[in-house]
């Protein structure tokens, strides 16, 4: 049997000037299962939260309804005060009679009226509410960070910093990311490396960062607090921890005909590499696609050259498996592919390069140790021209719909470093728009084009084309409202960025939402620009949408803090109002479990003793620590079975009748 | 202030059918609205049209879930049943909902409740969805507004309501 009480609340006079009080304690007595109606002048008061206490105790109230401010504003002061007198805390509703009533309507019989139906209603919802326990699970104090770039350094310095164990899961043989191949960076123009590889090393030293190179997380299961990951780790053929990084077998090694990754394919490596002389770990690998001695068995060169003993060409891929409380998502991105846009004859002419290959072709460590030289010839050029948004703020399908955000601030960088170190060349930047905000962001360009007196050309380029040992830029100049031909010995293609070609396939083994550019999802845009909407997931750097080095760090430290608090915390108290699904009514039809935002629908067969009749059937089960209780899959499910406990059909509907009374 | 009296006492008793009897009483028609309204958005907004004291009319009830996606076309269609007039359903602006993609499903699964109930004599202007945030204070007082004018045009809902509900 049910004994509800029901409080009305005064609010001073913010309630009780416009509704009728005494009326609203008088219909609440006569209300089923009511057996106690009382007013005050300010319920949240201590005095008034007496009385709640009081007559919970002195009439065995199983259920309250307080009739008062919006339950935003005082719900839990009324669950705390329900929960001291022994009530289960979600045993308790809120009627909105000030917000949502006394507030908004000036005449008191109308707002008499309305109070008592948001009472009736009220009541009518918490006769079937039952009590509900919020959750614990565990926090397994160990993160984990996917990528180690800039952002995935930054987040994992953070996290261990707070004093916790963090993996760094890298698929290159290096960390750095992008960021290692730059060579000055906006706008301030200071070295990349000199800033990055300190980075490097103290994440490599760091004694709560373990550094998982060569490697890629497989799967992924478990949930906010206890995940668990497989990660496979490549073989390297080479002991990473005998190798000493002297380099002597790349010097030794006959296969010299493997692209450079690092130096965007603009030279050749040996078979056996360490990426860059800064790399960390600063350890060989060998790629297997250009070794003479595992794809023919002969040659074995460097193992006869390491003195340390470090080649091991049975070497096999090794899997570690570690449970975490936290997955940090820090993939990054690469430049698209510049051939998409063959006007600009990127595929057929080595003069015509992208900005990523300028970055290294100016690097001193870079393959002509940056003095600029045209690729085809190897001479000094005298004219360069630049061509912005190549493949961004594309509609035609082409390209991205996105703007890159950093082209136009590193083209004004690229245009500046020449004019500086050559003043002699001649420099061209074709924009639809400079886009430049930032700190420092629009002195910067102007800086380019005042100063330095780069030529900024408004309009786009149609073609590029090579003649006479020199290539051809015709382009349009929107403000002369003319055609102009060019003749220019380099052509740099600003490309746009596209997220890392892994990032769906992490994004899915982290059920982490991801939109139709491959970027991830941010929980909300504005307010959790860090956390996926899958609860223990993180965001940090471009994978989350085109960045800056500043803003990349600024987010990898927010991710960081995030995940800190997660894994401060000892046992994590979940939200009671979560969906459930009744396994007689259940059909399995896997409805439900496509609407969830958070993957927290899954399925298991389950014995079921269907009154009486045995039988095993794949039923639907949710994940209490993911649900988020939004509700979407209970109205999807066709067979009723999913609820929502706290708002469930039932005590909805009630509401519904009680108002339509 | 009144005391603590059991039910059963007859002077509470009379005060209480005194109470029941002056809603009853009602000379002029005034429409029955159910409003649903998400936690995050535009419940919310509802509490800072009040704080803000932007009225809307009394007739106006509104029910909280967690998401607009929570509500079933079951509860829409029990509403028209027990005789409201007007159902109107707010959620978070598009791209806005606190889990993402709610209010997403909201706007299909109702442009089809809709129509169909446009169908079986629920006129279209009976139904409404709309997103307010939790700044929109304004908004979901001229919305609300709006709305009960619209549906006092209509008149009362005659179609669908189960006249055995009716007393
Ligand atoms: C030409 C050019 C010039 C630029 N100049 C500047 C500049 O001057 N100033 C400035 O502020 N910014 C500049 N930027 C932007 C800068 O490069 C980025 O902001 C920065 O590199 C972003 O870092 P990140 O860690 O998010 O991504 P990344 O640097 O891309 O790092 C991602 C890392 O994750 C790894 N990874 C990817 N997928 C997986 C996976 N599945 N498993 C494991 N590891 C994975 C990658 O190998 C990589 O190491 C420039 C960019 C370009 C293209
Ligand atoms: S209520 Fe929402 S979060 Fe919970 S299982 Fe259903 S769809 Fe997923
Ligand atoms: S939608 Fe309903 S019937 Fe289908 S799997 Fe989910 S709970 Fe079971
Ligand atoms: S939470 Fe507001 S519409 Fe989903």
């Amino acid at each position: 049997m049910q004994r509800l009480g029901v409080f009305v609340c005064w609010c001073g006079s913010n309630i009780a000037a416009t509704v009728d009080v005494d009326r609203v304690v008088a219909e609440a007595k006569v209300q089923p299962g009511v057996v106690f109606a009382q007013d005050y002048q300010y319920m949240c008061s201590e005095a008034g939260q007496n009385i709640i206490k009081d007559a919970i105790k002195q009439y065995g109230l199983n259920g309250i309804v307080v009739c008062s401010c919006s339950p935003r504003m005082h719900e839990a002061t009324f669950r705390k005060a329900a929960e001291a007198a022994g009530l289960n805390p979600y045993m308790v509703e809120i009627a909105n009679i000030r917000e949502h009533c006394s507030w908004i309507h000036k005449d008191k019989e109308a707002g008499t009226e309305k109070a008592c139906v948001l009472m009736r209603a009220a009541v009518a919802k918490v006769l079937l509410n039952t009590p509900l326990k919020a959750g614990e699970s565990k926090v397994v104090k160990r993160a984990l960070v996917i990528g180690g770039g800039i952002a995935g350094i930054q987040t994992a310095l953070d996290i261990a910093d707070a004093g916790f164990p963090v993996d760094i899961v890298e698929k290159n043989a290096t960390i750095g990311g992008r960021m290692a191949q730059l060579d000055k960076t906006f706008p301030t123009l200071d070295c990349s490396s000199c800033i990055l590889t300190p980075k490097m090393v103290e994440a490599k030293t760091n004694e709560n960062i373990r550094l998982i190179t060569y490697a890629e997380v497989e799967e992924v299961s478990g949930f906010v607090g206890s995940f668990k990951a497989k990660i496979r780790k490549k073989a390297r053929f080479v002991k990473e921890d005998v190798c000493t990084g002297c380099g002597v077998c790349m010097s030794k090694c006959p296969s010299k005909k493997g692209l450079n990754e690092f130096n965007m394919g603009l030279n050749n490596r040996p078979a056996i590499y360490i990426p860059f002389a800064q790399a960390i770990p600063n350890v060989a690998v060998i790629d297997k696609t250009q070794c003479i001695k595992l794809n023919t068995g002969k040659c074995g060169l460097c193992e006869k050259v390491c003195t340390a003993g470090a080649i091991d060409y049975t070497q096999q891929d090794e899997f570690i498996e570690e449970e975490y409380g936290a997955i940090v998502m820090a993939t990054g991105f690469r430049p698209i592919d510049a051939s998409k846009f063959d006007e600009y004859s990127y595929s057929t002419c080595k003069d015509v390069v992208t900005s990523l290959e300028l970055e290294r072709i100016m690097n001193a460590a870079g393959p002509t140790g940056g003095v600029l030289l045209r690729p085809s010839d190897g001479k000094h050029p005298h004219s360069i021209v630049f061509v912005q948004c190549v493949g961004s703020r594309d509609v035609s399908g082409r390209g991205k719909p996105y703007c890159s955000k950093i082209c136009c601030m590193y083209t004004a960088k690229h245009a500046m470093l020449i004019r500086d170190k050559y003043p002699d060349v001649e420099v061209h930047v074709f924009y639809i728009d400079v886009r430049t905000p930032g700190k420092n962001f629009d002195e910067f360009y102007r800086r380019a084009a005042e100063q330095y007196d780069v030529d900024y050309i408004k309009g786009q380029v149609g073609k590029v084309w090579e003649e006479d040992g020199h290539l051809v830029v015709r382009g349009v100049d929107l403000i002369a409202n003319e055609q102009i031909v060019l003749n220019t010995d380099m052509v740099v293609l600003a490309t746009a960025i596209e997220p890392d070609p892994t990032a769906r396939k992490v994004a899915n083994m982290l059920t982490a939402s991801i939109d139709t550019n491959d970027f991830i999802t941010e929980a909300h845009p504005k307010l959790r620009p860090v956390e996926s909407p899958t609860a223990g997931i993180f965001l940090s750097g471009v994978c989350q949408g085109p960045k800056d080095i500043p803003e990349t760090v600024s987010q990898a430290g927010a991710a960081a803090s995030k995940v800190i608090g997660l894994l401060s915390k000892n046992k994590l108290t979940t939200n009671p109002c979560v969906a459930h699904s009744d396994e007689l009514l259940c059909n399995g039809c896997s409805c439900c479990e496509k609407v969830c935002p958070y993957g927290a629908i899954s399925y298991d067969t389950h014995l079921i003793n269907d009154h009486g009749v045995k039988e095993t059937r794949r039923v639907a089960l949710v994940n209490e620590a993911l649900c988020q209780g939004c509700g979407a899959c209970t109205v999807v499910c066709p067979s009723g079975a999913m609820d929502l406990k706290g708002f469930s059909n039932k005590q909805i509907m009630a509401e519904v009748e009680a108002i339509c009374l | 202030m009144s005391v603590n009296v059991s039910v059963n006492e007859p002077a509470v008793k009379a005060a209480a059918e005194n109470a029941a009897g002056a809603n009853t009483e009602n000379k002029e028609w005034r429409p029955r609205i159910v409003a649903f309204c998400c936690n995050w958005c535009s419940y919310a907004g509802a509490d800072l049209a009040g704080s803000s004291r932007l009225s809307y009319p009394a007739d106006v009830k509104i029910i909280r879930v967690p998401c607009s996606c929570r509500v079933n076309p079951m509860f829409i269609l029990k509403a028209f049943e027990r005789g409201a007039d007007g159902v109107i359903l707010c959620g978070c602006h598009p791209g806005d909902c606190h889990y993402s993609t709610g209010n997403y499903y909201t706007r299909r699964r109702m442009a089809l409740l809709f129509s169909m109930l446009d169908y079986i004599g629920v006129e279209r202007g009976r139904t409404r969805v709309e997103w307010v945030s939790a700044a929109e204070g304004a908004r979901f007082s001229a919305v609300m507004n709006d709305f009960v004018a619209k549906i006092t045009e209509l008149g009362e809902n005659v179609k669908v309501g189960d006249l055995r509900c009716k007393k």
